[in-house]
């Protein structure tokens, strides 16, 4: 043990040499440009994270509009078009433009600091796949201001209602959703290619952390997914403006076969959004639980099942379309089948907690948020998969608490632990910690305020995506939409809390900002230094910095 | 050590009180599912509802049993193995014989489900021995009920006055079932074997009524079918329940379930009513009666697109006021109405208005919203039209 920390020793002074000396010889552009320019991962990652920062609070302003106008029965302050365009939108920015961006971000930021290598493997190109975002999500935006407004026919965008009965923006629609997957694959090649070819030498696949692990995963599904959400909206394209008809029973298509292509994209898409999520989970409680990963193995196993799994259950989203019953039948066992490798990962989890030594930092107290609410998610969506209940709880609210609960305290909510786990990493000061203990308990509230009651209202008997409801919704409606203005405005301290730790935040000196944490990012100097690991790490610093070998 | 490191240590109350709330949240769940203040499923009137309700609330003891065993030693755990209370980290991190255990337990418990699952989603589908049809279609907003065997049809639009009870707080109050009520009810009658066939004239729809237990997606061009055999006289309630557009939240609908007696005689009744409307349109009519059947006619079935001044919505919806089509050729309105615009959400209303209600609406039409033409159109230019 003792050797071992020493040697740890005499690699962070090496690397704060190297960091000393680089900056020293070519330092970054200064101003905007160094931005626009920049191939560093760590700026990438950087603007990711702000790109992804910025269109959470736009999706959540259109949250807010949905839960004002349900916040009580009759048509209040928006249109019902105006109301499908706004849940549209949400849905949209928050997959396309907020979470995925978000993790993207971590992973440009996390992977090569974990991996041991001094960049991403094709940095011009990671230029690339970010600066199309913002035009990509301009663009997006830019339709609610044409005449017919924007789409609005839910961010499934079902044809025919998306392709005949859809206003003319739509093909602006079209054109950011290509701009959003050509960035989404080039960051997924990027980050195979960090993986598999700029891994420290001393590191095996099997050394590696469970986040870079999830991420690699994660990244082939994006490869294998997003070009399907390009055939579907180019076959929409196609539909609406060189007469095909893809969609279109009356040419010889059918509007379900749009269903089958969307969803054998978004089946996938759902767990490309979780998986880093289970990740970052499985960084942050061994390091306040002060215990190694229980079942590191069988929870790569696991991820991979997952993964191989959302290609074939697509059409559990489709039970009610019309499919014969030997298709239903199939559907709902590999659907119930997901929930075995997830439990794995739950249990896991729990056991490293169990006999840990566990303090409670703000990381620690959001993992334990994600892994206890995003298995209430995952309750649902168990329910969800029985193809005969489905049937009632098919395109209700009970549908909209499930994929919330796994999306919000679920995906974003390891986002945000992973931010103060690694913020003082990346900037050298600590975060206030009484604010964000403050804003924890406030937004975990919060959002189970906003979201719980949503089952009540699902199983009572209320459609999604309608703007006026029956009156007996009224009383969980308010409650939920009082739990959504309180979630929402928790981002205004949440904002508060990330720019004053940039600004103002404690100077943090230490390689390890958190006693006992592992990996190979936690002994590179604090702040990270714009370049990182010129010099790979040697195979003994990598075994003692591994999570899950019981060096602990 | 290298470094001292960041750790904070806080009064655990303050730490976990709230994790302990929502363990109560959790565990208080079931018993709320059985109060009966709309937070659970219905039982429903068919028996095919009634075991949905059944397997749901299996599949919930279930995730409940298994959330207490998980969440309980998660807090046991937060609880005891603190550093704090001085817990030393133990060190154990593989176990192939406890992964093995937690990989099959949850398979069997998987398999428990499965069984009963399979068992009525095989009843669900079999829509076999149908004693009677009933073809549903579905339209941007209303639905179409076609009684195959009595060859009775008719639309089911949302009622009247709830449009502008959307607006209006005091009114919403007093009208009957706000946005859960219809002009006119799809009857049914109890105890008999009913097969729905869906489909739809324009986008997706889906029909759904929780206490019959059926949802079912409406496409366009294909036809779909599920089944219900009601036990209960009664009214049961539900609603579209796939986004179908701006109105997706107002095509609600209503059965009415009848004993066989009762069902009889309203087939009686419709019959008479259909005979009466055919003959309505074999006579002339005057400005006055044109132009009061035709607001109304416009109401249910124009209105939600043009809006009830006729100002229609920019860039989505053609205003009615001062349009070229209602002001031109009456030739061209008439063909407009019957046929609809190929390509836009405009409907063929040939096979929903008789002659009378297409007259009065397009006479309507011609002589509201300022567009004043003073044209007449008789159901007999209709019938010749057709």
């Amino acid at each position: 043990m003792a050797t071992t920390t020493s040697d740890i020793q005499t690699e962070i002074d090496k690397h704060d040499d190297h960091a000393g000396h680089d900056d020293h010889h070519h330092g970054p552009e200064k101003g905007l440009m160094r931005w626009v320019k920049t191939t560093n991962h760590k700026d990438i990652g950087t603007l990711y994270l702000w790109f992804a920062f910025i269109m959470l609070l736009v999706g959540g302003a259109m949250a807010m509009v949905i839960r004002a106008e349900l916040f009580q029965p009759g048509l209040q302050l928006v249109e019902p078009q105006f109301f499908n365009q706004m849940t549209t939108l949400h849905g949209l920015i928050m997959v396309f433009g907020a979470i995925m961006p978000a993790f993207v971000g971590l992973a440009n930021w996390q992977i090569p600091l974990m991996v041991g290598a001094p960049d991403m493997a094709l940095p011009r190109m990671n230029n690339w796949s970010f600066w199309i975002l913002p035009f990509a999500g301009a663009m997006l935006l830019s339709t609610l201001f044409m005449q017919g407004g924007g789409p609005a026919f839910g961010w499934t965008f079902y044809a025919p209602l998306s392709t005949t009965f859809a206003p003319d923006s739509t093909d602006f629609f079209i054109f950011a959703i290509h701009m959003l997957g050509f960035s989404s694959i080039m960051g997924a090649i990027n980050i195979i290619a960090t993986i598999l070819n700029m891994r420290a030498p001393g590191m095996r696949l099997m050394d590696m952390p469970l986040f870079v692990w999830t991420w690699l995963i994660t990244a082939f599904l994006l490869i294998a997914a997003m070009p399907v959400l390009a055939g579907a909206v180019t076959m929409m394209l196609m539909d609406r403006n060189f007469g095909t008809s893809f969609f279109d029973a009356a040419g010889g298509g059918d509007p379900v076969l749009f269903q089958h292509i969307f969803w054998f994209f978004g089946h996938p898409e759902v767990y490309i959004m979780i998986l880093p999520a289970f990740g970052v989970v499985s960084q942050i409680i061994p390091t306040f639980a002060r215990k190694p990963l229980f079942g590191y193995s069988s929870m790569v196993y696991a991820t991979a099942s997952i993964a191989l799994l959302s290609f074939v259950v697509w059409a559990h989203h489709m039970f009610l379309t019309g499919m014969p019953i030997a298709g239903q039948m199939y559907f709902m066992y590999a659907t119930i089948m997901i929930s075995v490798p997830t439990g794995v990962k739950v249990f896991n989890w729990v056991t490293t907690m169990w006999r840990g030594s566990m303090t409670f930092e703000v990381p620690m107290m959001w993992a334990i948020a994600f892994v206890m609410l995003f298995t209430i998610g995952g309750f649902s969506g168990l329910m969800l998969g029985i193809a005969p209940a489905d049937i009632q709880y098919h395109d209700t609210y009970f549908v909209v608490a499930h994929f919330h609960y796994v999306l919000v305290t679920g995906a974003l909510f390891s986002i945000i632990a992973a931010v103060f786990y690694w913020l003082p990493k990346w900037c050298g000061r600590m975060f206030n910690e009484k604010l964000a203990t403050i804003h924890f308990w406030w937004a975990v509230i919060s959002v189970n305020v906003l979201f719980f009651p949503q089952h009540f209202l699902g199983l009572a008997g209320m459609p999604r995506r309608i703007p006026d409801y029956a009156l007996q919704f009224s009383d969980f409606n308010m409650i939920s939409s009082i739990g959504g203005f309180a979630f929402g405005a928790s981002f205004f301290l949440l904002t508060y809390i990330i720019v004053d730790t940039i600004r103002n935040g404690k100077p943090v000196k230490e390689a390890r900002v958190w006693e006992s944490a592992k990996g190979l990012e936690w002994t590179v100097a604090t702040p990270a230094p714009l370049h990182t690991f010129d010099e790979a790490p040697t195979r003994e610093l990598i075994l003692a910095e591994s999570s899950h070998t019981g060096s602990h | 050590m290298l470094s001292t490191g960041y750790s904070i240590h806080s009064p655990l109350r303050y730490k976990l009180a709230p994790f302990l709330l929502m363990l109560i949240l959790i565990v208080c769940l079931p018993s709320m599912a059985h109060a009966d203040f709309g937070v659970n499923l219905p039982e429903g009137v068919t028996p095919i509802s009634n075991k949905i309700y059944g397997l749901h609330m299996t599949i919930f003891w279930v995730c409940v049993a298994i959330g207490v065993v998980v969440f309980s030693v998660m807090i046991y755990s937060m609880i005891f193995h603190r550093k704090s209370k001085g817990a030393v980290a133990a060190n154990f991190h593989e176990s192939t014989a406890i992964e093995l255990v937690w990989t099959l337990v949850p398979l069997a418990i998987l398999i428990m489900i499965a069984v009963p699952a399979t068992r009525v989603l095989i009843d669900l589908e079999n829509t076999d021995e149908a004693e009677m049809t009933v073809k549903i279609t579905g339209y941007q907003w209303k639905w179409q009920y076609e009684y195959l065997d009595e060859k009775i049809s008719f639309f089911s639009n949302l009622a009247k006055g709830a449009r502008e009870a959307t607006r209006d707080a005091e009114k919403r109050g007093s009208i009957d079932h706000y946005l859960l009520n219809v002009d006119k009810r799809l009857v049914l009658p109890i105890n008999k074997r009913i097969r729905f066939l869906m489909t739809s004239n324009d986008v997706i729809h889906s029909w759904w009524v929780r206490d019959l237990g059926v949802k079912q997606d409406a496409n366009p061009g294909f036809i779909n079918d599920s089944w219900a055999t009601i036990t209960k006289p009664g009214i049961y309630r539900g609603q579209c329940a796939e986004l179908c557009g701006k109105d997706h939240g107002f095509m609600p609908i209503v059965v009415e379930a009848k004993t066989q007696e009762d069902y009889d005689v309203w087939i009686k009744e419709q019959k008479a009513i259909a005979a009466a409307a055919a003959a309505a349109g074999d006579r002339e009519w005057t400005k006055d009666e044109l132009m009061v059947k035709g607001q109304e006619v416009y109401s249910t079935s124009c209105a939600a697109c043009h809006g009830v001044t006729g100002q229609g919505v920019p860039g989505a919806f053609p205003a009615m006021a001062g349009s070229k089509v209602v002001t031109g050729d009456v030739k061209e309105h008439i063909k407009t109405v019957m046929d609809g615009r190929a390509g836009t959400a405009m409907q063929a209303f040939k096979g929903q208005l008789d002659d009378a209600a297409m007259a009065a609406v397009i006479t309507y039409e011609r002589n509201a919203f300022g567009n004043n033409t003073g044209d007449l159109v008789q159901p007999a230019t209709i019938k010749a039209a057709r």
